[in-house]
């Protein structure tokens, strides 16, 4: 029995489950449910929980260790041989045995013994369904007979229920806990293999980044190298150019939306500019390479400038209209926090509209505008596509915005797609500048958050 | 947006709630008392204030006399705040809000089109209910005002200016030696005194106070109405207030409003000896309001 | 300081005119950076416009095209598949133009009509066998060289030896549209056909099923589990606890967290630990789940505090328990506000792309997908892919993807806007 037959058998088992309960909590409570402890649905909950809790539990833990177990199984019945490979040469060969189960086997000749051990992998897989099935089965049915012998009038059929149903909204609430461990684990681990083949000074120091590794350990001047600085400083040229697009353009339109605008003018300029935070960022990749930077560079000719066509000058521009609506309704959410007591009492004295915003509301809103803007610097930094599309490849240690230069998330795609193998340093490379790029933004989004929970307690 | 709307949702309410109790028509009332004065420092005729098609205001005749005290009272909603902000025009920065009348400030209508509500507030300024003062120092809080207008041509003039109005203001002792420290960390008297120096470092004629105590204790409030007195000798004082026991402490002339109606004017003992009225005497005595 | 009341005003009126003029430029620059912005918006918009319209039309060759009984009959799918169209065709274009000799204007000649088109002649003679053994006019579609020319894009200006149309083929062109031959017609192909290297047979089919699954996937999950974990937060979670604190952080910061990272993640966890297939909309969705979760659990919990404490009041009053109180009463009322979070985080995965590089969906990938676990593309990432070929043809597509793409989106922000009309209570 395959999976997702079995999935289906157990649904259709809780349905069971649920009327059996409801009708025998009924019988039990002799015909007035006035003589129940709850409404009798609940006992039918209960009993379909009693009966598929358990079950989809082993299905699961099943599912997903089986996998493992079955390919240490084989594993050790291959002949001498193939059992004495190394670690890499032994991943090969598991991947050979997972393509020739998947039928992608390829004209290429394969060994007898892996086939053979394919096709002992594929028989231990079915006799482990099988085997799962009679045990979820099994666990399902105990389940339901189990609850079934405890329905009684003065059972407290409700409170249970309620309290799995508790449990699973705990459940879901901290599935984001996991998602940063997740997170973290996946790019610290793959990152610690990197750091034991690529020393961390070199990586976090080094001047140069050329990933290519030799393809065979005779090659002339193909050690590749892995210094993180050039990455570093190209992400944050871009980032620092879009930053300066979109803080004059974001702030100010903010100011003149929420402190000059009609609210006529207000209800069709702000949706507006949302519209350029719903356009994806495929759409500005593709704007800023093929309109924007042939643009610049024809712009440059006329001016006696060489610009590059993936200027980090394209890209970044690009970038900073993207974050605009960003920058502009953060700093729209912090002007409208500051209480109207302060714009009066500037009024008051005789200051003009645009004194009060300088001289109060802004002062007043900073907290919140800085950690607005640091939010867009995040984006900023994390910000993939308009790069790989926009920007360059070849990493220059360069502060000239007419250069094309590359970033962290460039060579993170750059690294990972297309053919790859999971152990050379140039795939794991690409976890190690995962993670520089979660820990980077994770601190500005720490202070970021601080500020802002710090600033509205400050007028609540 | 949403605070206009407060104020105008408040307006509402108290008009659908006690329209009933109200019988005369609404226009062509007669005000009881004498509202003008000899030497008038502030002159309305004919007030009339709309929000968008509300109308919050009816045919407000009253003058304000120099280097007095007047205390305007009246349940809420009745419109005594609104003929405030009419003075220095503070109801120009509400969407939606129409002042039709005529309003002389030494006999220069104030709203007229040559006179910059800029300066208008510069003569005209206000204290409001809550204590706001700007997230910044005390010394620049005082001196925010004087600096936008130029006021102080250098740092001593300006010390000076600051130094004089916290005086006036009665705050100089307690605050001398922390001017750099931030006036959100004053109590609340202390911050409603502050917005007083505020307001008066910019030299004004006549300071208008918006229910100044509402959001003070006791003490803090004898101290803010023993400043009123004093502040009396250089300043016209037009005071909203809530409270009848402090119009009649403070005040030289008390003004009744009643859904946005001026009902009765007149010399603060005469108001709450003998008022003419019946609106008055009902309000007095603590009927309704 | 009555005394120097006059000489207060003096000052004030002398600084005036200075000050009003700060006022005027400050309020201009306010202006102006509106102004940029929608100027940005209004040229991104009418260049991808004036682009893409035109790959909604293909150009299409009517060929007089003899059926000869003996190779077509039997009319079965099973013997039309092997028989050779593409030299029905060919013989057919050199019995249009008799004077080409030369090899190289030969192959000029087969290239007038797509390198697809004998497909679409198979499926002709299949939908009318009754015509085998006439001589009929059938519309093909014109090949990309063909269908630039059409639509203007060829500068006949430049040097022959710098075009990929030489003036003999123009000369063909002119020819066949005085014959009223060629014709611009809707494109089918665009929307019923998956990836191709051909400009003209290439369409947006299989990214835009491979989208639809992940779509489905991410709805269903992160939908129920971002509100489940809403309700703990808003209804149950007690304040001021330190696991509560984490959870709340976590989920303010992953919502900031770059989604390249969410790509690395799906990478190392569904690919590499779980090992389930690569390039699949399963996985795609599953990535794209932990990516939106975070906003549809703060959209959620926005819905939640909307509703008034009374309601929540009045029933457990009546008794009911915590639980019946959330999901009777307060779950309903919170719905709509639930829902447009639901959309907008949708909208934001329909339009993401680089965590789906990072799961290996940038594939080239003809065959649309038949379910969760077939190798598909996604629509942004489709256009990634065409956007980096250098043919004019895939620049038309690319911009048309985006369209589809935009008007998609917009369709979502839509109905979440018309949703929050229709259901908005006001308290």
């Amino acid at each position: 029995m395959q999976p997702d037959t079995l999935i289906w058998t157990l649904s259709a088992l809780c349905a069971i489950a649920f009327y059996l309960g409801r009708h025998r909590a009924v019988q039990a409570s002799g015909g007035h449910i006035r003589n129940l402890h709850s409404l009798p649905a609940y006992y039918g909950y209960y009993l379909a929980l009693c009966c598929g809790l358990p079950a989809l539990l082993v299905l699961c833990l099943w599912l997903l260790f089986d996998d493992k177990l079955i390919l240490q199984l084989i594993l050790g019945q291959l002949p001498e041989f193939w059992r004495n490979l190394p670690e890499d040469r032994l991943s090969l060969v598991v991947n050979q045995i997972h393509n020739l189960i998947a039928g992608e086997a390829g004209i290429q000749e394969v060994d007898p013994a892996i086939r053979a051990a394919a096709d002992h992998y594929q028989r231990l897989k079915t006799t482990g369904y099988r085997i799962l099935a009679i045990l979820t089965l099994t666990v399902a049915t105990a389940g339901l007979v189990y609850g079934y012998r405890r329905i009684a009038p003065d059972m407290r059929a409700r409170n249970t229920v309620e309290k799995s149903l508790r449990y699973a909204l705990i459940l879901s609430s901290t599935l984001a806990i996991f998602v940063t461990i997740g997170i973290v684990l996946s790019v610290l681990f793959e990152s610690l293999r990197f750091f034991s083949k690529v020393p961390v000074t070199e990586f976090l120091f080094g001047l140069k980044w050329s990933p290519q590794m030799a393809i065979r350990p005779d090659q002339v001047g193909a050690s590749g190298a892995f210094g993180f600085i050039p990455l570093l400083t190209g992400t944050l040229l871009i980032s620092g150019i879009a930053m300066a697009v979109a803080t004059p353009i974001g702030l100010l339109s903010a100011i003149y939306l929420s402190e000059y605008a009609k609210s006529h003018t207000r209800s069709i300029v702000k949706p507006l500019i949302e519209v350029l935070a719903g356009i994806p960022t495929v759409v500005y990749g593709f704007f800023a390479a093929l309109v924007v930077a042939p643009l610049l560079r024809d712009f440059g000719v006329q001016l006696g400038l060489t610009v590059s066509a993936e200027s980090a000058l394209a890209a970044g521009t690009v970038m900073g209209v993207m974050i605009i609506p960003f920058v502009s309704s953060l700093t729209d959410d912090a002007l409208t926090a500051v209480p109207r007591s302060l714009r009066e009492g500037a009024y008051g004295l005789g200051a003009t509209q645009a004194e009060t915003i300088t001289g109060v509301v802004l002062p007043a809103a900073l907290p919140g505008i800085v950690s607005g803007l640091l939010l867009a610097v995040s984006r900023a930094i994390g910000e993939t596509m308009i790069v790989v599309m926009a920007a360059g490849m070849t990493a220059k240690l360069t502060l000239n915005p007419l250069e094309s230069v590359t970033t962290i998330t460039v060579q993170i795609v750059a690294l990972l797609v297309g053919d790859q193998e999971f152990d050379s340093p140039k795939t794991l490379a690409a976890f190690a500048l995962g993670l520089t790029l979660f820990l980077i933004t994770l601190a500005l989004n720490l202070v970021a958050l601080h500020v802002v929970r710090r600033y509205r307690e400050q007028y609540e | 947006m949403s605070t206009i709307m407060n104020i105008v949702e408040k307006f509402e309410e108290s008009r659908d709630s006690a329209a009933p109790t109200s019988t005369d028509s609404d226009q062509g009332y007669q005000t009881v008392g004498e509202y003008s004065v000899a030497k008038p420092r502030i002159c309305c005729r004919g007030v009339n204030v709309f929000y968008g098609e509300k109308q919050a205001l009816f045919d407000i005749n009253l003058d304000i006399g120099q280097r007095e005290v007047i205390a305007l009272i009246g349940p809420s909603g009745c419109g005594k705040s609104t003929f405030l902000r009419c003075l220095n025009r503070m109801n120009d920065i509400i969407e939606g809000c129409r002042v039709e009348g005529d309003i002389r400030l030494d006999g220069q209508d104030i709203y007229s089109k040559e006179l910059d509500p800029v300066v208008l507030r510069a003569r005209v300024g206000m204290v409001f209910q809550k204590p706001n003062p700007f997230p910044k120092s005390i010394y620049d809080n005082v001196a925010y005002g004087p600096r936008i207008h130029g006021l102080a041509s250098n740092r001593t003039e300006l010390d000076d200016i600051v130094e004089t109005s916290l005086k006036r203001a009665g705050l100089w002792k307690e605050v001398r030696d922390r001017l750099d420290h931030p006036a959100t960390g004053l109590s609340g008297g202390q911050q409603q005194r502050l917005c007083i120096a505020r307001t008066i470092a910019v030299g004004p004629e006549v300071v208008l106070m918006d229910e100044p105590c509402s959001a003070l204790d006791p003490i803090a409030t004898a101290t803010i109405e023993q400043l009123i007195d004093e502040l009396r000798e250089r300043y016209t004082i037009v005071i909203v207030t809530h409270s009848m026991q402090q119009a009649a402490r403070v005040s030289q002339r008390t003004a009744y409003f009643h859904l946005g109606k001026l009902i009765e004017v007149g010399d603060t003992s005469r108001i709450f000896t003998n008022p003419r009225h019946p609106l008055t005497e009902d309000y007095i005595t603590g009927r309704f309001g | 300081m009555n005394s120097d009341a006059p000489q207060t005003l003096d000052i004030v009126q002398a600084g005036l005119a200075k000050r009003r003029r700060r006022e005027t430029r400050f309020r201009w620059y306010g202006r102006t950076a509106i102004l940029l912005a929608m100027t940005f918006l209004a040229l991104l918009l009418a260049n991808i416009l004036g682009r893409g319209f035109s790959a909604f039309q293909q150009t299409y060759i009517a060929l007089d095209v003899y059926l000869p009984p003996g190779e077509l009959s039997p009319p079965t799918p099973q013997h039309l598949a092997k028989v050779d169209f593409e030299g029905l065709i060919k013989q057919t274009l050199r019995r249009s133009f008799p004077d080409v000799r030369k090899r190289r204007q030969k192959r000029a000649l087969y290239r007038l009509v797509s390198s697809g088109s004998a497909y679409e002649l198979r499926d002709w003679v299949m939908e009318h066998p009754e015509q085998i053994g006439k001589t009929v006019t059938v519309w093909l579609p014109a090949g990309a060289d063909v269908d630039m020319y059409m639509k203007g894009s060829v500068d006949t200006s430049v040097p022959e030896a710098q075009r990929r149309l030489k003036d003999y083929q123009i000369h063909w062109l002119e020819r066949l549209k005085r014959e009223q031959r060629l014709a611009l017609r809707f494109n089918k192909i665009f929307f019923l056909n998956g990836d191709s290297r051909e400009p003209e047979q290439a369409g947006i089919l299989v990214a835009l099923k491979g989208s639809l699954y992940m779509m489905i996937v991410t709805l269903a999950l992160s939908f129920p589990l971002g509100i489940a974990a809403a309700i703990y937060l808003e209804e149950f979670a007690p304040k001021k606890n330190f696991w509560v604190d984490m959870i709340e952080i976590n989920i303010n910061n992953l919502a900031a967290v770059p989604s390249i990272v969410f790509g690395l993640l799906g990478l190392a966890v569904f690919l590499g630990y779980f090992g389930l297939p690569r390039s699949t909309p399963l996985v795609g969705g599953l990535t794209l789940t932990l990516m939106t979760l975070p906003t549809v659990i703060i959209a959620s919990r926005a819905a939640l505090t909307a509703v008034p404490p009374s309601i929540r009041e009045a029933a457990l009053g009546i008794g009911a328990s915590r639980m019946q109180t959330v999901f009777h009463h307060v779950l309903p009322l919170a719905m709509p506000g639930m829902l447009t979070g639901a959309i907008i985080g949708m909208a934001r995965a329909l339009g993401e792309t680089a965590p789906l590089l990072m799961i290996g969906m940038v594939a080239f990938i003809v065959d649309p997908p038949q379910g969760f676990l077939d190798p598909a593309t996604a629509l942004p990432v489709q256009i990634y892919l065409w956007a980096d070929s250098p043919e004019r043809g895939f620049v038309e597509r690319t911009s048309a993807a985006i369209i589809v793409l935009l008007v998609f989106l917009g369709l979502m922000n839509l109905l979440a806007v018309l949703l929050r009309r229709r259901l908005e209570r006001r308290w």
